[in-house]
């Protein structure tokens, strides 16, 4: 079981409520493909994602960068129970979409880093400890049901 | 993964963008790093206060800072330039280089904090690159 503090509950449900979900999506998934180029290898059928500014322009991005962020809502709003709440979400990404779980967390640095960016000064060491915990927590249960 | 010319001119051109705050910039992801991931506390239980914004907090970002400094102005000859401080860290200090990539990363959160509009993802990369580079290059003396 996670112990999340007062601190971190509010934390969460603060940035979150906050969120321009689909901005935020769509810039950290991009973000995820120019930084770490690899990561093109599970959107094939995306079109061009040749360089920085067809990432960025590419529709089928910014869409699924949101889809990636409402996922992450459900977590937020199950925070003592983020384990079972993904646990269909984890054989997805396991058994269908075979993603290596390491790209969740080069997805969640990117997340952070745009975050960091919006929030500014209010992104304080607190806050990321705050936010990186959460996102190791969803990666940890996206990672359950691989085997 | 190396880098190319046009990583190093671009981790160029933002550093003259930032290096007149860069010992802030130092402190505060130290700070960072030091709140965020208490395990790197270990390397520094013989500093009187390891809180954010402290004194041995702030002058220890100055001085990785100028060492990053140092090493973007060699940013061509990495393991050259940074062969002493790598014998520092591999013999003396014995930092395990997985902390290297932990530092990297609150220095990039640090960026994005306080230069949203130049740390694009472009810029990102080839900070992320270099930053990487620096880091291989101080655990060449390890073993």
């Amino acid at each position: 079981m996670v112990e999340w503090t007062d601190f971190e509950r509010a934390t969460i449900q603060d940035i979150f409520s906050k969120m321009d979900y689909e901005s935020v999506g769509h810039n950290a998934l991009a973000r995820c493909l120019v930084v770490y180029p690899w990561t093109q290898r599970y959107f094939g059928n995306f079109g061009n994602l040749y360089n920085a500014a067809a990432i960025m322009g590419n529709p089928k991005v910014a869409a699924h960068g949101a889809v990636v962020l409402h996922g992450l809502d459900r977590a937020v709003k199950n925070m003592d129970n983020i384990k079972a709440t993904y646990a269909e979400l984890s054989v997805l990404h396991s058994e269908k979409l075979h993603v290596d779980p390491d790209n969740f967390r080069l997805l969640a640095d990117c997340l952070t880093i745009v975050v960091a960016s919006r929030l500014g000064t209010g992104f304080t060491a607190d806050v990321q400890a705050a936010f990186q915990k959460f996102l190791a927590v969803v990666g940890s249960a996206l990672t359950k049901q691989y085997h | 993964m190396s880098l190319t010319a046009k990583d190093m001119a671009t981790v160029k051109t933002l550093w003259g963008k930032i290096s007149s705050k860069s010992d802030e910039i130092g402190a505060e992801a130290l700070g960072r790093m030091l709140t965020v991931y208490p395990q790197t506390k270990t390397y520094f239980a013989h500093w009187a206060d390891l809180s954010p914004g402290s004194a041995p907090v702030k002058k220890h970002g100055k001085t990785i800072m100028g060492a990053v400094s140092a090493a973007v102005a060699s940013i061509e000859d990495l393991p050259g330039a940074m062969s002493q401080l790598s014998e520092l860290h591999a013999y003396k200090l014995r930092v395990d280089p997985s902390n290297f990539k932990i530092l990297s990363h609150n220095l990039l959160v640090v960026l994005a904090i306080q230069f949203p509009s130049d740390f694009t993802p472009e810029v990102h990369v080839a900070m992320d690159k270099f930053l990487s580079a620096v880091a291989l290059a101080l655990s060449e003396k390890y073993r």
